[in-house]
């Protein structure tokens, strides 16, 4: 690594060997002005420089340090549950003898299986992608090619503004608000209608459940998306869309071919930045999704996600097996939302790496 | 016969672009439709439950009426005080090297691809790190634990902000300072990021709104206080923290509790956003241009 300092210091470097040359006349000391006095005085800021280099550096690092620190940490902390189930851990259940039915999560017993909770939280994220991705990019697409000057910046505002709602607050809304909405309305009906599917069983009358943490899901992602998704259609150049324009397209035409086909690596990204930040979601999940570890097939049962689990379990773990189970689910939770993440950034980054940085 | 084709085909490509029209405008009121219904509620439960005892008082037991927060209020102006004194120097250093010292090299790359990465881990994972890097060496949980994790959850994000402002500062400033005879670190800490600060104080307000709600991070930390604690080695209460126990509780007036604190801690968040998005639209920045 190199630091970059600006040449002006080299100048100031020499300062000192011109004042150990000054003894060499000794009889008569050359007259010093005052500027070279007060240079002098002032001495050489090589030192403090430098050092304040490296501290900024050692700053910068510190970045690397706390994902090194975290990986190691989870590493090391999960060798017990590690060593005892191995990679079983994520695809294997245990079935109970005296009733053959599988069991999963087993804190009494110490039978720890992940695959309930990898279900939960693929199944709750993909649902609320399912919802949240159209109506996103409906957003990006409004506000970047139809929306009216002056609506443009309340309306990205609030979008903001969505963003910046506490994950807890949408959890408290959600248990007060949509979830008995849910149970009262929505599950009946989507029972009576979809319930030959086999995906809407009517076993869970609370109206927790799969779909309420997709629903509050996708609402707490949707901001991340769209505002993602606006900012990859921005950087698509003008011209475009009046090439587009001047070959006589609708304005549709011009936003599917002209900003959504040059946009759509960047659009992709913003997905997967969406399903990151859904995998890993916890409070209001939480609070909504029902907290039992089973696999069932109707989306209206209760279920858990993995960060749901660590959430609910964690403080009260029962033994070093238990938490050992639970830090490696945060471990398999940390490496995949770091390699989504990556992908993530990668895609967005390819898409705007030509247009300068955006600050709103 | 082409005509009327072509007829046709127009009506047909105008009405696709008219359905694609309502289409992103439905979306967008669905999508706004929500953030008003919270925010409705929001205001319409907690106002309503909303007295002087919740600033006053500390939760009362279990049956008992009344009882305010002022323990959790006090408890998060704790942790995000820990939190900034941990984040934000450290944010702010970083983002001085990615800009000032790393440009273009291969390091400040990868650091600020790791930056942005580490913004995405679930916050969730961030509390078991803290966990197991502060409670399980001291034994205990305590306050010191919860502003740790929510310190290193705020570097980040401060680190990105002050590396785009300090981009935006035009490099004639820096020109001047050093052909004055300014050492580079004066330079660049009472010049460049001195006319980058309103931008920067936007990217700490933004990092402070975001970790302020953060619960995940300090179940298992901080760990929540039902009485009034100042130690820093103890557990302490925080007002996320309390808004959840509270919400999944089954007591009415818990839940009334619950509203009137996400009433005071969205008032808080909102308060920051806005006065963000307000000093970024006044062109504080733009005028250094």
């Amino acid at each position: 690594m190199s630091v970059k300092v600006p040449e002006i210091h080299i100048a100031q470097v020499q300062l000192p060997v011109e004042q150990a040359v000054l003894p060499e006349t000794p009889t008569e000391p050359a007259p010093i002005s005052a500027v070279r006095k007060f240079l002098l005085e002032r001495g050489n800021s090589a030192v403090a420089d430098r050092s304040f280099a490296w501290l900024m550096l050692g700053c910068a690092l510190s970045i690397f340090a706390i994902v090194v620190l975290i990986a190691a940490e989870l590493v090391l902390r999960s060798q017990l549950a590690w060593h005892k189930f191995g990679l079983a851990f994520f695809y294997k259940a245990f079935v109970d003898p005296s009733t053959n039915l599988a069991q999963y999560w087993d804190p009494v017993n110490e039978h720890f299986s992940a695959l309930p909770f990898i279900y939960g939280t693929l199944l709750s994220s993909l649902l609320a992608l399912l919802l949240a991705v159209p109506l996103a990019v409906g957003v990006a697409v409004f506000l970047t090619e139809m929306c009216p000057k002056v609506l443009r910046g309340p309306l990205a505002f609030l979008t903001e503004l969505l963003a910046a709602i506490p994950s807890v607050i949408y959890g408290l809304w959600a248990v007060f608000v949509l979830v008995p909405l849910l149970r009262e309305y929505v599950n009946p009906f989507l029972i009576t209608t979809l319930g030959w599917t086999g995906f809407f069983g009517d076993d869970n009358p609370t109206g927790l459940g799969f779909v309420a943490a997709g629903i509050i899901l996708a609402i707490m992602i949707l901001p991340i998306i769209s505002s993602l998704t606006r900012e990859v259609m921005l950087a698509v150049p003008h011209s475009q869309r009046e090439a587009v324009l001047a070959l006589g397209a609708t304005r549709w035409e011009m936003i599917r071919m002209g900003v959504l086909r040059n946009a759509r690596i960047g659009i992709v990204g913003a997905i997967i930045l969406g399903l990151g930040r859904a995998l890993g979601e916890t409070m209001a999940v939480t609070m909504v999704i029902g907290n039992s570890p089973e696999i069932h097939r109707s989306l209206l049962s209760n279920g858990s996600s993995m960060a749901s689990v660590i959430a609910n379990e964690f403080a009260e773990a029962s033994s070093d097996m238990h938490l050992s189970a639970l830090m490696e689910l945060g471990l398999a939770l940390f490496i995949v939302t770091i390699i989504v993440n990556a992908i993530a950034r990668l895609l967005v980054w390819v898409v705007t790496r030509g247009t300068p940085a955006q600050v709103n | 016969m082409s005509r009327v084709q072509n007829t046709l085909r127009n009506q047909w490509r105008s009405l696709a672009d008219l359905a694609a029209t309502s289409i992103a405008v439905l979306s967008t009121i669905l999508v706004i439709a929500p953030l008003v219904a919270i925010f409705i509620y929001l205001i319409y439960k907690g106002a309503s439950s909303l007295n002087l005892a919740f600033f006053t008082q500390v939760p009362k037991p279990v049956g008992e009426e009344g009882g305010g927060m002022a323990n959790a209020i006090y408890g998060s102006a704790i942790l995000l005080g820990m939190a900034s004194l941990i984040g934000v120097p450290i944010g702010i250093g970083g983002g001085i090297f990615l800009s000032e010292f790393g440009r273009g090299t291969k390091l400040a790359n990868a650091i600020r691809f790791t930056a942005d990465v580490l913004n995405g881990v679930p916050s969730i994972v961030m509390g078991i790190a803290a966990y197991s890097l502060v409670v399980v060496p001291m034994h205990h949980f305590s306050a010191f634990a919860g502003g740790v994790a929510l310190g290193i959850m705020m570097i980040p994000t401060v680190c990105r902000t002050t590396e785009e402002m300090l981009l935006m500062v035009p490099h004639v400033v820096r020109e001047a300072a050093l052909g004055l005879g300014v050492p580079n670190w004066r330079s660049v800490l009472s010049i460049t990021v001195k006319t980058a600060s309103p931008g920067i104080i936007t990217g700490c307000m933004l990092a402070f709104a975001r970790v302020a709600g953060e619960t995940a991070p300090l179940i298992f930390t901080a760990f929540g206080n039902a009485f009034w604690s100042t130690n820093l080695n103890r557990e302490i209460a925080a007002l996320p923290l309390q808004i959840y126990v509270y919400a999944i509780s089954p007591y009415d007036d818990w839940h009334r509790l619950a509203w009137a604190g996400a009433l005071v801690l969205i008032v808080l968040i909102v308060l920051a956003v806005s006065l963000v998005r307000f000093v970024t639209s006044r062109g504080v920045l733009k005028g250094a241009n």
